[in-house]
């Protein structure tokens, strides 16, 4: 079973691939789109800003050969910026995104504005370890944290965050002044806010089920 | 709910952790590719490694220990000490740390930050920060660079918020008053600029029981507490001072799946 690790410029890849290794993960790292009929899941990392990311897979085909992956039903997961450009449009720099799941992207500090929240108690970005409660159900949430207990943290680093248009494709929420999805999920699509990558343990077991139980 | 980062801090010269008091007379402690995997075991939130080695050969030794740390630890670790360069950055960045920390090179040319936080991101760029306090500035603290030997004529407060202006994502702020003394940190500097700013403020320098970093992460406003010595002598644990933590209802995590496979 291959893995492609998808290297769009965003940001560097070493965590992904010493986590990948460490579970002993046939993958490949790739930068174009003619070496995914040879992939059976795809990984999108990416840490970064929306925009250059999107001209990024625009320019490179790589945008489209995703589209095309995710649509055929092939396992995804997306990390971080890339769990953020699957969805329609990110309001960072007002970009739209590649649509495979329907939502937006949104600005904390735009949200903490419209509810008043105190100026400065939430620190952005939101940096830090943050605790995930699992939404039960049977989809793929489920299977994506297999035996990780509920409400335990994982290792957030972002400005932004993901709001799926159905909300039955949450499958993890977490609370940083509002409560949002840190996780979703639709059919064998997962894409996380966190970094599984920098999660300890716990962060070595999601991808662990990503490469084993989603297929 | 946001928690409180442990993060726990090794020097490094020519390959070798080493600790010393108020930057003086180091001495060599351990190997810190096998401390930072010990301290990841144990819990710990992130790691940082400060190059305190002088020499350009010891520089390509941090590189491989920031390899190596890479690829056996999977948490987040930053590292600092000789940055002088976008390209600096990108060496420790490219060989797997999440965040480069600068601190004199910032104060001496700040357009670094911008330039980091441009082509990396912000949340890879952290100032360190030393500080004095000196009632003739502001704040009551002024900034002193190179390991605190040479005083500048910044305010630490305001340097702090120009910093976050230019594009740094997180602070690290180190009271040299403090510093090695093990008697707690500098509460009053770290709860001015934790409240100032919208970054994570990491405070630094004091530590000695755990009492100390329930203060600096309450009182003090501090996003994340660093310790050094606490830990690398044998006086404390990481798994100690976390539960010493939870138990003062400071929010930390507890459970980093020590019994999963």
């Amino acid at each position: 079973m291959k893995i492609g690790l998808i290297d769009y410029d965003a940001g560097n890849l070493t965590s992904v691939v010493a986590a990948l290794r460490h579970l002993g993960a046939d993958y490949q790292v790739v930068t174009d789109p003619k070496a995914f009929p040879s992939l059976d899941k795809i990984i999108v990392p990416g840490v970064g800003e929306a925009r250059s990311a999107m001209e990024h897979l625009d320019r490179t085909g790589l945008g489209q050969a995703i589209i095309e992956f995710a649509s055929r039903g092939k396992p995804f997961l997306g990390i971080c910026l890339g769990s953020q450009i699957i969805l329609d449009y990110s309001e960072e720099r007002q970009t739209p995104g590649l649509g495979i799941v329907p939502g937006r992207c949104k600005s904390f500090l735009t949200e903490y504005r419209r509810q008043n929240l105190p100026d400065k108690e939430f620190k952005i970005p939101h940096i830090g370890w943050n605790q995930v409660r699992v939404i039960p159900g049977d989809g793929i949430g489920t299977r994506l944290f297999d035996g990780i207990p509920d409400g335990r943290s994982f290792y957030f680093d972002h400005g932004y965050y993901n709001v799926p248009a159905e909300s039955q494709w949450v499958i993890g929420q977490t609370d940083h002044g509002i409560t949002f999805p840190a996780a979703f999920g639709k059919d064998n699509l997962a894409a996380v806010q966190f970094h599984p990558e920098k999660s300890g343990i716990y962060g070595l077991r999601l991808f662990d089920n990503f490469l084993k139980r989603i297929s | 709910m946001l928690e409180k980062r442990v993060v726990v801090c090794l020097d490094v010269r020519d390959g070798k952790t080493t600790k010393g008091v108020k930057f003086q007379g180091n001495v060599d402690i351990g190997d810190p590719v096998a401390m930072a995997k010990k301290y990841y075991e144990e819990g710990t939130d992130e790691l940082v490694f400060y190059d305190i080695t002088a020499s350009s050969e010891g520089r390509g030794i941090m590189i491989q220990v920031v390899e190596q740390v890479a690829s056996q630890i999977f948490i987040p670790f930053s590292v600092g000490g000789g940055i002088s360069s976008v390209q600096d950055m990108r060496r420790v960045i490219l060989a797997g740390a999440e965040k480069v920390s600068v601190n004199s090179q910032g104060v001496k040319n700040p357009a670094i930050i911008e330039e980091g936080a441009s082509l990396f991101g912000s949340q890879c760029i952290v100032l360190g920060m030393d500080v004095l306090a000196d009632k003739d500035f502001p704040s009551g603290y002024r900034v002193v660079i190179n390991g605190g030997r040479v005083p500048t004529q910044l305010d630490a407060l305001e340097w702090a918020l120009r910093a976050e202006a230019l594009g740094a994502g997180e602070i690290v702020l180190n009271s040299i008053d403090t510093d090695g003394m093990k008697n707690g940190y500098e509460l009053t500097i770290t709860r001015r600029i934790s409240e100032a700013v919208r970054i994570p403020v990491v405070a630094s320098g004091g530590a000695g029981r755990p009492e100390h970093l329930a203060e600096v992460l309450t009182k003090g406003r501090a996003d994340a507490a660093l310790i050094a010595s606490m830990v690398h002598f044998g006086d404390y644990t990481v798994p100690g001072i976390k539960a010493y933590l939870a138990g003062q209802g400071v929010p930390v995590r507890t459970d980093w799946g020590s019994g999963v496979r």
